[in-house]
């Protein structure tokens, strides 16, 4: 089980690794968007500034982690069903765009810092949910990208799929990161960090019991 | 056409007609606070929407965990069916939601008109959103059994992910909602007047047997349609 689940997450990097234009694709996909929302923002205050990087953080995520089905063709599944469990090689897919978002979490950050300025108190906590909203967006993500591809789909269908399941996410995530913009008391933040990392758990537990139903052919 | 068979049917088509002709005549407390008055009585009309979405959601969510044990077609059909009706439903109460809001919300955030962006608002628009989405995934797909497991899958995903934010976030949030922050957003039978509830429950019991039996006459309407094509 650890070593299939090693080698299936090296086998991702490595293949990232490879094709290393799309790994630049996402890159630059995510400087131009600062840039149009710095062309358009300047630099905002401290509560725009936290809306705007929540949006362009779901952006960011469809294109990079949509990919993780996406990208590899129909055939090879059927080989990877010969090999590993359906489980091992979704937690593979997972780990990996958790990986690989926080990774792109942290280029957004430095880019938001370089043009649209630090309007942020505590920068520490703002980085830690910014952590954990690339851990949830990812995983939830990288699930409904699994059912994008089994459905013969594009990305476009995952965004129609994601959309509504992330919005009340990226709300929590926004709620949470309201307490690093100001030195204010927030009420009740560790009962919704809580609920924000025990709706991870309950996305990641239903997307091991589903994913087999969703690769047996 | 037994009545034993059909007992039910006939009960929900009275209890309908009872609680949307009883909502307009009984006794209603005046209240001045929150500027209710008269609207009260949308509770008869608004709030069974909402119950019988959520009846029907639930039971298409149970024919899609039959249909990931059984992979047969009639399960598959069932849960797009009580989807559908669902929809249905959660349009209706959307509906009477907002033509409410608009006589009793509107001016009171600084936005006026049906839609104020009350955080129960939005999130009932998600959970309609989701269920276009479901219809929109299922339409993508033309192979039959593919269509059935992969709507299977979205539809358990979708409830386990949106039901605990939706009965989650209403009751964290401030909100103008009856109910508000203070607990259950739908009803509070401790405090309600009795006799807005010897009309609200049989309104209930009414409309979601009324469901059920649009649902039933979808079912077969499918089943019909199928057949037609296959001969």
């Amino acid at each position: 089980m650890s070593s299939a689940f090693l080698t299936l997450v090296r086998k991702d990097a490595i293949l990232e690794w490879r094709q290393k234009h799309t790994l630049y694709g996402v890159v630059l996909y995510i400087g131009s968007t600062v840039f149009a929302v710095y062309m358009m923002a300047g630099q905002p205050e401290a509560s725009v500034w936290n809306i705007l990087f929540w949006l362009t953080q779901l952006f960011v995520v469809i294109n990079s982690v949509a990919r993780s089905f996406l990208q590899e063709p129909a055939q090879r599944f059927r080989y990877y069903y010969s090999l590993v469990r359906p489980t091992t090689f979704l937690l593979a897919k997972m780990c990996y765009s958790v990986v690989l978002q926080m990774l792109m979490t942290g280029i957004s950050l430095a880019l938001f810092a370089l043009m649209l300025g630090w309007p942020l108190e505590k920068g520490l906590l703002f980085c830690a949910v910014a952590g954990l909203g690339s851990l949830s967006l990812s995983v939830v993500f990288t699930f409904l990208s699994a059912v994008a591809a089994r459905a013969g789909q594009n990305a476009a269908l995952m965004a129609i799929l994601g959309f509504p399941l992330v919005t009340p996410v990226l709300l929590i995530l926004s709620k949470l990161a309201t307490k690093a913009l100001s030195a204010a008391i927030v009420t009740g933040w560790w009962q919704l960090a809580g609920i924000m990392l025990g709706l991870d758990v309950l996305i990641v537990v239903m997307g091991l019991i589903l994913f087999p139903f969703l690769w047996h052919e | 056409m037994s009545f034993k068979q059909h007992w039910w049917k006939w009960l929900a088509a009275t209890l309908v007609m009872y609680v949307t002709i009883a909502g307009f005549f009984i006794q209603t407390p005046n209240l001045r606070q929150g500027g209710l008055f008269q609207t009260i009585r949308n509770l008869f009309y608004h709030v069974p929407m909402w119950f019988t979405m959520l009846t029907l959601f639930f039971v298409s969510v149970w024919y899609s965990v039959k249909h990931l044990r059984s992979f047969s077609a009639e399960t598959d059909l069932k849960a797009a069916a009580f989807a559908k009706v669902g929809l249905l439903f959660s349009c209706l109460g959307m509906a009477t939601g907002m033509e409410w809001a608009n006589y009793t919300w509107s001016g009171t955030t600084g936005r006026t008109g049906p839609w104020t962006g009350d955080p129960k608002q939005v999130c009932a628009a998600l959970l309609m959103l989701i269920y276009f989405a479901y219809f929109i995934l299922r339409s993508g797909i033309k192979d039959e059994e593919k269509r059935g497991r992969i709507a299977a899958v979205y539809n358990i995903f979708a409830c386990a992910m949106i039901v605990p934010l939706i009965f989650v976030i209403p009751r964290l949030v401030d909100s103008l909602h009856p109910g508000g922050s203070q607990g259950n957003p739908a009803l509070n039978p401790k405090d309600s007047d009795p006799h807005l509830l010897i009309v609200l429950y049989p309104a209930f019991i009414g409309w979601i047997l009324l469901g059920l039996w649009i649902t039933q006459l979808v079912v077969r309407m499918e089943r019909v349609k199928q057949k037609l094509e296959l001969a």
